[in-house]
């Protein structure tokens, strides 16, 4: 019987286990996919919002806020990069300006630092602006965070912690048998005195399987364009448009890596699913962004992806228990501003909700911080020396592009979260990010974790069981 | 801190052969950094022949051509390390690279020679439309795969990218067992060489589909099939005119773009084409930093890179020894009508040498035209060509004399045969 | 009269060639041309290129090639003769890894020093 179980491995799901993993109790997080934070917590702007844009009093409000009050020091206790950029929302037309003054009004509404700042100072701020700007609201507590890492040094921890992780494990049904739940998954049955469904797209139909719902999550994706890091300096802030009815507006931003980040559309679908990117989209996004900054330089471009948000049709986080019983919780909608609020949903699901059914009594042995990560680069050279001398590992480069060293990669599939396939060791290490998407080095990587993995090449996965790299070995007759 | 005459990043074709250029001119100390656990470079994957008919007047497959100036390093006991990556450079020279056994050494070198060659331009580059799933790949990343580690990537291939490294992978993959259902090149003219359209596609009925790209990729954690269209005018896919076939693997030729990073990071001025902005030495806008090879620019020949980084470890050797000009007055070089880019952007004329060499491509293919170079406006010389291909580099040799000045432009351009 | 159509492929122009039954070439610009046409249609020969498996050395595979050009026909025949071939470490450039492929009097040779590691 486990005193927890989390349906849901996102930045929503991993921070709750990370929460709970404070307390002494029984959690274990149940994941569809092949790793933490693969879906929507993926794919998305990676902005930690100071909070001045939704509607004052509401729950995306009050926990983006407070997310973003404690994004600085948990990415200091998880070693997440993470940057206090600030943020800009411009107007380009004057028609606009009376907007930045609502949006003033909302920020101080919400408690938020927030200025305005006309044509003039945007233009210093920004030398890359259009021209044509007319002035912008400054949130100076805004900024970037690495939302690979966010899921995966949470769960880490949670982890290191006692929490149990199971991935590709899809949860089938769930009752309610007495005072406790059976949850049924495509490989086993549990018994939990508690779920918490952070199920992200798909925690309507987690709901579902214990009472009717009045709510449904409605898909809406968002394509982007990522551009390499090259010489730094084409934004300096998050730049945003003014928000509209379809969500912030197509960004310009860079990111904890120095890529630059462009989009996202917002197009409602059908298919909860699909992650596609097609033309017309990515082209309007084009447009949009270059309305913000005209040299935008697209021959730089060396990705295209797209991300689904779990759009709530009551337009507000869904953090309550189910309407039967409290000891079921639903975590649902978390659309944008989810990413910054997660930190924040975790303390308040895990303190607030859970602990209102389970008593909460605090571990001695818990930590709140993960092992450190050494990067090589980020060491100035005596040090860099040393670190390469005791662990020669570090001095050797699989990544070119991102300057990703064996060392680090050996870090990571060391570590407790698993690292199981080349997208996971992607977004733990960046190796594959680059301008070479892969090229040079996943021929190596495949290696690496065929050796690790004590497999044959043809059974490394790119993402999912299906997705092997290499489909079969030659001259196996003169073997 | 250690300090050597001249640093050469990169020990593929271009960085042996400009360390022998720049040794045989009087430059000993030298240090060759390369990446990989082998010297060669891209050539150690290049299985197939084609290599060094002019460098060596034989036919060479790259692994032998590599071999050759593999030699020539060793026979003139230049230095060399390997499995070492070059982390940052700065603008006094000052280069840094690590490895496992040293650690990180800081090198403070007179002259740089840039020969990191290309990579490859990927499917993200291009935003091809539809899922991200496994089974997406580059034409070297396949070609690596295969012969280096043993491994098929696909066993049903399409094709998008009718340049030499596509055509080349379509035989070889055909050859190993796998089907290739068809090419598909976005421009109406092929970008690979007769030799290989035969020898790589018709040999083996592999289809070209002319004016067309990759329009869909359909597949949740695997390729699964793919789309093409026709393309109008503006390379926008054609509603209307989609092709599917069920594959479980698109490989990428879709070009070559010079590996850039360090000089970037330097704000080193780059041409239109990501390659540094040099003279007729070879060096870059950066005192005593040069460039040849790929990451200048891309080449169709390997004879064509090493000859080329000859000259530019020649170039070094002047700089290193005092001798080389430096540029109070330089003439422009300019690619006019109908042609693509030229290399060297920049003349500084100076006593040495009686010829310069210009290298260029011309945008399109084209029949009885001439090569025009003119001078501040002035036509100074015409070279009729039958026959020029954009897939084809043209070098051109023009006799310094026939510039009266040392400023001013020069340009270099198509024209058609007048009747 | 069986008129074989291929494209030469000796310089740039790729010139398209006419073959009749008699040999004679039509379409070439040049002499090499014509040398051409007649040796595809009645030989054409390719050289083959490959790899082999290979233990004790560095990488698991070494690069080979016929060291003449074999006629085409064959080379479905001598990829199979190549892929059976387990070679052990040093290998040098030269050395002969299939002596006489196939009957066609040519050898497949080694295209690439593979040292011996331990």
């Amino acid at each position: 019987m486990k005193d927890v179980i989390i349906i849901g491995a996102g930045a929503v799901g991993s921070f709750i286990a990370r929460s709970l993993s404070r307390y002494a109790l029984s959690v274990l997080v149940i994941e569809k996919e092949n790793d933490v934070g693969d879906v929507t917590t993926m794919a998305n702007s990676a902005i930690s919002h100071s909070g001045y844009d939704p509607v004052p009093g509401t729950k995306k409000a009050i926990f983006n806020v407070a997310g973003n009050k404690m994004m600085p020091e948990v990415c200091k206790e998880l070693d997440i990069p993470y940057g206090k950029v600030g943020t800009l929302t411009v107007a380009v037309e004057d028609e606009q300006l009376p907007m930045l003054q609502e949006l003033l009004e909302r920020a101080k509404q919400n408690g938020v630092k927030a200025r305005l700042v006309d044509a003039e100072e945007l233009k210093k701020m920004e030398p890359n602006i259009n021209p044509e700007a007319k002035g912008a609201l400054l949130c100076p507590e805004g900024g970037i965070v690495n939302p690979f890492l966010l899921p995966v040094r949470a769960m880490e921890n949670a982890m290191d912690n006692g929490v149990e992780l199971h991935l590709n494990e899809e949860v089938t049904g769930i009752c309610k048998d007495n005072d406790h739940y059976v949850v049924t998954t495509n490989k086993e049955k549990y018994e939990a005195k508690v779920v918490v469904n952070a199920a992200g797209l798909h925690s309507d139909d987690i709901a579902k399987m214990i009472e009717p719902i009045s709510w449904s999550i409605l898909p809406r994706k968002g394509e982007y364009y990522v551009l390499d890091h090259y010489a730094p300096g084409l934004v300096n802030h998050v730049l945003f448009p003014l928000p509209s009815a379809k969500g912030k507006g197509v960004l310009v931003t860079m990111t904890t890596s120095g890529n630059y980040l462009v989009g996202p559309s917002s197009e409602v679908m059908e298919d909860k699913d699909s992650v596609s990117t097609d033309v017309p989209t990515l082209e309007n996004v084009k447009a949009q962004a270059m309305m913000l900054v005209p040299k935008i330089p697209f021959n730089q471009q060396i990705r295209v992806y797209a991300g689904v948000r779990a759009t709530p049709s009551t337009h507000d986080f869904i953090i309550e228990p189910s309407k039967k019983y409290a000891d079921f919780i639903n975590v649902a909608g978390i659309e944008s501003p989810g990413l910054v609020s997660s930190p924040a949903i975790g303390e308040y699901v895990a303190t607030k909700l859970v602990g209102a059914v389970l008593p909460l009594k605090a571990k001695s042995s818990y930590k709140k911080t993960v092992k450190p990560y050494v990067n090589p680069l980020l060491l100035p050279l005596k040090e860099r020396n040393e670190l390469i001398k005791a662990h020669p590992e570090y001095g050797e480069m699989v990544c070119q592009c991102e300057k990703v060293s064996l060392g680090q990669i050996k870090d990571v599939l060391s570590r407790s979260v698993p690292c199981l396939s080349i997208k996971a060791l992607k977004k733990r290490t960046r190796a594959g990010f680059g301008k070479c998407q892969g090229g040079f080095c996943q021929p190596q990587v495949v290696r690496l974790l065929a050796e690790h993995y004590h497999v044959t090449p043809l059974e490394v996965l790119y993402d999912k069981p299906g997705s092997s790299l290499v489909k079969e070995e030659v001259k196996k007759e003169a073997k | 801190m250690i300090n050597k005459d001249l640093v050469i990043i990169g020990g593929g074709s271009a960085g042996m052969a400009a360390a022998v250029g720049a040794y045989d001119h009087g430059v000993k100390d030298i240090l060759i950094i390369e990446r990989s656990p082998f010297l060669g470079g891209i050539l150690n994957q290049c299985i197939h022949n084609g290599f060094g008919l002019t460098e060596f007047k034989e036919e060479l497959t790259g692994p032998e051509f590599a071999y050759r100036f593999i030699e020539q390093v060793k026979a003139r006991n230049i230095p060399y390390v390997l499995d070492s990556t070059v982390t940052s450079i700065n603008r006094d020279k000052v280069v840094v690279y690590t490895n496992a056994k040293e650690g990180v050494v800081e090198v403070q070198a007179k002259a740089i020679i840039m020969a990191t060659g290309c990579y490859e331009r990927s499917a993200g580059a291009i935003g091809i439309p539809g899922d991200r799933p496994a089974g997406i790949l580059t034409a070297g990343q396949a070609q690596l795969f295969l012969n280096e580690y043993g491994y098929l990537c696909g066993k049903r291939i399409f094709i998008l990218g009718s340049g030499d490294i596509g055509l080349i992978m379509a035989r070889r993959l055909t050859l190993e067992g796998a089907k290739v259902l068809g090419v598909a090149e976005i421009m109406p003219w092929s970008n690979g060489l007769n030799r290989n359209m035969v020898q790589c596609l018709y040999d083996f009925n592999i289809p070209l589909y002319l004016s067309h790209t990759v329009s869909k990729v359909v597949g949740k954690e695997r390729v699964e099939r793919i789309e093409i269209s026709e393309v109008d005018a503006h390379m926008k896919a054609i509603p209307g005119t989609e092709q599917s076939f069920n594959v479980d693997t698109l490989i990428l030729s879709i070009g070559l773009i010079p590996n850039n990073d360090l000089l970037n990071s330097i704000s080193c001025t780059m041409s239109r084409t990501r390659g540094a902005i040099v003279n007729e030495h070879f060096e870059t806008d950066i005192d005593g930093i040069f460039s040849c090879g790929n990451v200048l620019h891309v080449h169709d020949l390997v004879d064509n890179v090493v000859a080329e980084a000859r000259e530019a470890g020649k170039g070094a050797a002047l700089y290193i020894q005092g001798k080389l000009p430096r540029e109070d007055q330089v003439i422009a070089c300019l690619a006019g009508d109908g042609v693509g880019y030229v290399v060297p952007q920049k003349i500084v004329l100076d006593e040495s040498d009686d010829n310069l060499l210009f290298k260029f491509r011309v945008k399109a293919p084209s029949k009885n035209v001439f090569i025009e170079y003119a001078f501040n406006g002035e036509v100074i010389k015409r070279v009729f060509k039958p026959v020029i291909i954009p897939s084809e580099m043209e070098i051109e040799s023009l006799p310094k004399n026939l510039l009266k000045t040392n400023q001013g432009t020069l340009t270099v351009s198509l024209k058609a045969k007048e009747a | 009269m069986a008129v074989k159509e291929l494209i030469c492929i000796n310089c740039p122009r790729g010139c398209h060639l006419k073959v009749d039954d008699q040999l004679n070439v039509t379409g070439n610009f040049c002499p090499r041309g014509a040398a051409y046409g007649k040796q595809e249609v009645t030989n054409p020969t390719r050289t083959v290129t490959s790899t082999v498996r290979i233990s004790d050395a560095e990488l698991p595979l070494c690069p080979v090639k016929t060291a003449q050009p074999v006629p085409k026909g064959k080379m479905a025949d001598i990829m199979v003769s190549i892929n059976g071939v387990f070679l052990k470490a040093p290998v040098h450039i030269g050395d002969v890894v299939i002596k006489d492929v196939c009957g066609t009097g040519v050898n497949v040779v080694a295209t690439r020093n593979m040292e011996k590691v331990s």
